[in-house]
């Protein structure tokens, strides 16, 4: 049992005007197994809290602390973080020219598990994750990431998930730009790695309909880079309805 | 920051060519084998325009009567290996001389070396050219490597050791012929090297022809490919490596004076350190009568510090509709640190990320020279390069 803690956690963002005070004071607790929703209008923070979690040098942590089962984060660099058991699925995936999938994937889960995995194995269990995600078997040979759709991106990202067992797994907007049948997918992926793992997930969104396939413990209300109202399942279908209007200055509106 | 052109669907255009226009086309630039037509450069010349001319300053001189370089050829059974005095009357058939280097090369030379592939002969094995530095005394030497018709054959020239050097590299790729000439600048650091490649490629012959440039002080090679007969294939690849204050120049000009005749020009730079400078220039020209051309070329740079120059100027010329394809284009780009956080955030630490994104890099390229021992050579060059980039997040002190 491993326990993600985030305590009023204060980030800012560079900008060419200066630093900007993006996360004003965020409180969160995330054990092993757990699913937290985050969600949120646009521009309320949620992909900074991810981004400055995974130690994006971007984001500058002002204030606050996180801690995983006790170990401070914060003074972790990107990689020590990945490496303790804290896991990125990315907005925005990066394409990486002349990287092969398969030789990532290896090199990566070498660095996490700090030994090489076997290769029968570790080859057999890549193919059958592919499979699962209904990622083509071509993919290992072509460079990370290039030429890939959206969708081919977020189920690679999803792969990642799935192979390298995190503890914890924060998921930005995982769901967005996907088609129907590409979500079902994708949340399968999370719901074999919760099942087979107990990983913590967090799980950032604009909208409800992935939660239709990914079903959280908790969900959390972003406004203004902080959580302004918390609750079970029942506040996502709430917002479902009412949209995130409520929460926001009078006068002003934000599409859900 | 990424800067690039593409004109891939670049048609006829009388005059369509980037950068700073030279005066006139590459079809009226002065060339001759007479030194009083090409006086010593200024720097503010087209040719020289980025160049550092008061270090290449030795290599102008009209007297180059020094023997700072040891040649030895280790070459195939089927391959011959002859030296040759200056009048020998296989000399000079590739084109002449286009600068001011290449015509104090031309004159100064004494001897020659001749590596020949006989006549419908498959090399068995590659051909190495080792040209070893031995003084400072400034040089010059000439090579000729003649594949004649049918003929199959790898060529490797191989620069180590310090030395100042004004070198002449002809390449006769006959009909029929399928000749791989490989230059590997590995000097010394204060090495100064000025080579004029000119190959002539004849009817169905196919050039393929790899520069590799990673040493050196000053590195300026400038490869001249001709087609003289229709069928024409010429493949010319580059990679190049820059550090700190080191100046590299691959300056290459295609002439499609025939018609169905086709190139393609690849190279890749990556450039650390305060003021490492590389120039790559590659001037294509399609002339009237060089009908059913295809030509393609593409220049790819990386900028892994800041303090690091890289120029990348192409050049394409086209005086006749009437071609199948022309393009070119060219990119220099910062290091992404995007790319680098991603594979960090997987947990790979910062050196082996950025191991990975240079070695990605090349990767392409590496796989395109199909000569097994300089592919494996070059793999572990980078890797001795990046070395030195490493150090600033290792903490181990810089060469």
């Amino acid at each position: 049992m491993s326990t993600l803690e985030i305590r009023d956690l204060h980030v800012s963002v560079d900008t060419k005007e200066g630093a900007k005070p993006i996360l004003r004071g965020v409180d969160l607790t995330i054990k092993s197994g757990e699913t937290h929703a985050i969600m949120g209008p646009n521009g309320s923070g949620k992909s900074t809290l991810a981004s400055a979690l995974a130690g994006h040098p971007k984001y500058e942590v002002t204030s606050g602390t996180v801690t995983l089962d006790g170990e401070d984060v914060l003074a972790m660099s990107v990689d020590e973080r990945a490496r303790a058991g804290l896991f990125l699925a990315m907005q925005y995936p990066v394409e990486v020219p002349g990287v092969s999938v398969a030789n990532f994937l290896r090199t990566a889960k070498t660095a996490i598990d700090g030994d090489a995995p076997s290769l029968r194995h570790w080859a057999k269990e890549v193919r059958g994750a592919m499979e699962n995600l209904r990622i083509d078997s071509s993919f290992a040979e072509r460079s990370v990431n290039e030429g890939f759709s959206g969708g081919e991106k977020k189920r690679h990202e999803i792969l990642q998930m799935e192979l390298f067992k995190p503890h914890f797994a924060i998921l930005d907007e995982t769901d967005s730009g996907l088609d129907v049948d590409a979500l079902r997918v994708v949340s399968e992926g999370v719901n074999r790695a919760k099942e087979s793992t107990d990983v913590g997930v967090l799980l950032i969104t604009h909208y409800t309909r992935i939660l239709r396939y990914i079903k959280p413990d908790f969900v959390h209300v972003f406004v203004d880079g902080r959580i302004a109202e918390e609750g079970g399942p029942e506040l996502a279908e709430r917002l479902e309805e009412e949209g995130y209007d409520r929460f926001l200055p009078a006068g002003t509106t934000a599409s859900a | 920051m990424t800067l690039t052109t593409d004109h891939s669907r670049a048609t006829a255009d009388g005059a369509h060519s980037h950068g700073v226009v030279p005066a006139g086309s590459r079809a009226e630039r002065k060339t001759s084998f007479d030194l009083a037509d090409i006086p010593v450069p200024t720097g503010r010349e087209e040719e020289w325009r980025f160049s550092p001319v008061a270090r290449l300053q030795p290599l102008f001189s009209d007297e180059l009567t020094g023997d700072g370089v040891a040649v030895t050829v280790e070459a195939a059974p089927e391959v011959t290996v002859e030296t040759v005095g200056r009048d020998d009357e296989r000399l000079g058939r590739t084109g002449k001389p286009g600068d001011r280097a290449a015509v104090t090369a031309w004159n100064a030379v004494r001897e020659a070396t001749v590596v020949t592939v006989p006549a419908d002969t498959v090399a068995s094995g590659p051909t190495s050219v080792r040209i070893d530095g031995t003084s400072k005394d400034a040089t010059a030497s000439h090579l000729l490597v003649h594949a004649e018709r049918h003929s199959e054959a790898v060529v490797v020239i191989d620069h180590r050791g310090d030395a100042l050097l004004n070198q002449t590299v002809e390449v006769l790729v006959e009909d029929g012929a399928q000749l791989t000439v490989v230059s590997v600048q590995d000097w010394e650091d204060g090495a100064v090297h000025a080579s004029s490649h000119r190959a002539s490629i004849g009817r169905d012959a196919k050039l393929k022809h790899v520069v590799v440039t990673f040493g050196g002080d000053v590195v300026r090679v400038t490869p001249d490919a001709t087609f003289t007969a229709e069928g024409g294939e010429v493949e010319m690849v580059g990679l190049y490596f820059a550090d700190a204050d080191q100046h590299q120049e691959h300056r290459l000009f295609v002439d499609h004076a025939v018609p169905r005749c086709r190139s393609r020009v690849t190279y890749k730079g990556a450039l650390q350190g305060a003021s490492a400078h590389t120039v790559w220039v590659g001037d294509v020209l399609i002339r009237a009568e060089a009908e059913a051309t295809d030509t393609y070329e593409l220049n790819r740079n990386l900028v892994l510090t800041d303090g690091a120059r890289a120029d990348s100027v192409p050049n394409l010329e086209i005086e006749t509709g009437e071609i199948d394809g022309a393009g070119h284009a060219s990119a220099t780009g910062r290091f992404d640190d995007e790319q680098l956080f991603y594979l960090m955030a997987r947990g790979i630490p910062e050196i082996d990320a950025r191991r990975l994104v240079v070695r990605g890099f090349f990767a392409e390229l590496i796989d395109e020279i199909g000569v097994e021992s300089v592919e494996e050579r070059l793999l572990a060059s980078i890797e001795a390069e990046l070395e030195k980039s490493m150090s600033v997040i290792t903490g181990a002190p810089a060469r």
